[in-house]
């Protein structure tokens, strides 16, 4: 443990906490991290995210995604973060604009069976078996640091990890229905919760009150309600809207879940968009990729494969008023055989070097040729 | 504001005598640690301090807000006013000597809580303005910028910052985030003009990073 080495400079001391060492296999219930500073993560259902926000989705944070309008594939995380609380037989609550709510479990994608994976973890660039090399051989000079990042851990205790806390996905197969049969899982309407939205969740919910709950939301939609309605009901929404994910983020805290709201930041209002942001503790959005975009094709390689993009505006912090600062925040989702769900770091691709000064390549640290994305 | 140990940027730029406080943050660069660093100056000068924390919830706040079912916010805002003042009461019969400080964390949550009725919000900030000249009593109040950059609501923002002595803004850096800086801070204080010291600077403009119990504040590239 680091001292507080301002013995001299009183109050001005800046020491840092140590870290506790991971504990992979004691954890109080199955599914739940530890990490420093007395915080505790449950998986997103997505190993590289659980890297990328260091351990998970904090227990008793807020989590949300802001949508891109044009393409649904925020449900792909949510439908992994479900997926996963299934696995782990941890009770889930789910809200959603759909009809019936209870359907959109049928989606949710099944455990990858280990000898169909192909995504090895730590593993060099030469030694993947499953005829990956061929491909990335050539491109080994420029996206070394790729994979050097992940061999820092130990591969022994990696493995157990994955193996407890976080599973790949197989998003081709469904979910397996005993597993959903056996399973604590509620589901709303969105009308009931905007009914009594300041009571619904503590009362229709009983088993809100036990120790390990993940809960799940899905308020992207609302906005059908909204249309029906003139401008004052509207503006009386918004209100209620805001005051509900407050009192949610209070319920939360208070009772060892994780909240992940998805919504589309174009149906609100700029600054009901700004108070939802303020509200969640990890922020993240997703873009959709156009499907045949040539600039950007050129900018980046893989292009083909990626499906969106992934931003971390803000991540989840206990304890410490450090902002953490991430290396890269904006991340390309990709299905790796249309299977599992990736996401990578953005790589600048060569550029052609006949033609005037040769840039260095590697990942991209800032946006060139003024593109409208931000690495 | 007392002034505490603080050779540091900030404690220059905030002078002393002002009592009430904005900190103004947006998404990018969130202002909660400056509320930390004033609220433990406030403590240190030996005063006494009460923190209506919303942002993070307490739930005896969240009961006291919503109020009895049916009962009107501006009533829950009358009891929560009382509370405030039997809280500087109670602190008074102690120690007569101490500065009493009132941090509200953020009055974009009291917006909320009060389902939108910026009246509402603003009576109970302007009585909480008269504790200053009454009971010793110095303010800060925290308060979301970019949720205001809008027409519609700019409402509370302006006013805060027309009745405030000082105002501390916390602002991204337009080149985006870096780890050795995480923000630029501008302060305004207002006390300079009062005084009629022509020389005294009274807008302040520098970066700060923070760290775990406190910040670091520095002019942009001069830190080591």
């Amino acid at each position: 443990m680091a001292a507080a080495a301002g013995g001299q400079t009183v109050g001005r001391s800046s020491f840092s906490r140590a870290a506790a060492p991971h504990v992979a296999s004691s954890s109080t219930a199955a599914g739940v991290k530890l990490g420093p500073n007395g915080a505790a993560f449950v998986s997103s259902g997505i190993p590289d995210l659980d890297r990328i926000l260091g351990g998970g989705f904090l227990i008793g944070s807020v989590v949300m995604i802001m949508e891109d309008s044009d393409a649904p594939h925020h449900l792909l995380l949510l439908r992994s973060f479900m997926a996963q609380g299934v696995v782990h037989k941890q009770p889930l609550l789910f809200a959603g604009p759909m009809k019936e709510p209870r359907l959109f479990l049928g989606t949710l994608p099944a455990v990858a069976s280990s000898k169909e994976d192909g995504r090895q973890r730590g593993m060099g660039a030469g030694t993947n078996s499953d005829g990956r090399t061929s491909d990335e051989a050539l491109r080994i000079a420029w996206q070394y640091k790729k994979y050097f990042g992940e061999e820092k851990t130990s591969h022994a205790e990696h493995r157990d990890n994955k193996q407890e806390f976080s599973n790949d996905f197989d998003l081709r197969k469904p979910l397996e229905r005993h597993l959903l049969n056996a399973q604590n899982i509620e589901s709303l309407k969105k009308e009931t919760l905007l009914v009594s939205s300041r009571t619904v969740v503590p009362h229709s919910c009983p088993n809100f009150r036990e120790k390990m709950v993940e809960m799940r939301m899905l308020d992207g939609l609302l906005y059908n309600h909204y249309v029906h309605h003139n401008a004052d009901t509207l503006r009386r929404k918004d209100w209620d809207m805001v005051s509900f994910i407050r009192s949610l983020k209070a319920m939360v805290r208070a009772s060892n879940a994780v909240a992940v709201i998805t919504f589309p930041n174009t149906v609100l209002s700029s600054s009901f968009c700004k108070r939802w942001q303020h509200l969640a503790d990890t922020l993240l959005s997703i873009k959709a990729i156009p499907d045949e975009d040539k600039e950007l094709a050129k900018l980046l390689t893989g292009y083909q494969d990626m499906v969106g993009f992934l931003h971390v505006h803000k991540v989840a912090q206990t304890n410490s008023q450090v902002p953490v600062i991430l290396e890269a925040s904006t991340f390309s989702l990709k299905l790796r055989k249309r299977r599992s769900l990736v996401l990578e770091r953005l790589n600048q691709a060569p550029v052609d070097g006949s033609g005037g000064p040769s840039h260095a390549s590697g990942s991209c640290s800032s946006s060139s040729q003024g593109s409208q994305l931000d690495f | 504001m007392e002034e505490y140990g603080g050779g540091d940027l900030l404690s220059e730029a905030m002078g002393s005598g002002a009592r009430v406080v904005v900190v103004e943050d947006r998404v990018e660069a969130r202002g909660a640690f400056a509320l930390h660093l004033l609220l433990k100056r406030a403590l240190a000068g030996g005063g006494a301090a009460a923190l209506l924390a919303l942002a993070q919830p307490f739930s005896h706040y969240d009961r006291v807000l919503r109020g009895a079912k049916g009962g009107a916010i501006s009533d829950s805002f009358v009891r929560l006013y009382g509370d405030i003042q039997r809280a500087i009461d109670a602190s008074r019969t102690g120690d007569n000597t101490g500065r009493f400080t009132l941090m509200i964390d953020d009055v974009s949550l009291l917006e909320v809580a009060a389902g939108g009725s910026v009246d509402d919000v603003l009576d109970f900030l302007h009585y909480c303005v008269t504790l200053t000249s009454e009971m010793n009593c110095s303010l800060v109040f925290l308060i979301h910028e970019d949720i205001y950059s809008s027409e519609e609501g700019v409402g509370v923002l302006l006013h805060l910052r027309y009745i405030a002595d000082l105002v501390i803004r916390a602002a991204p850096l337009s080149t985006g985030l870096a780890a050795d800086v995480h923000g630029q801070l501008s302060v305004v204080n207002k006390c300079t003009f009062r005084e009629q010291r022509l020389k005294a600077q009274r807008i302040w403009n520098f970066h700060f990073r923070v760290k775990e119990n406190g910040a670091d504040f520095f002019y942009p590239g001069s830190r080591y």
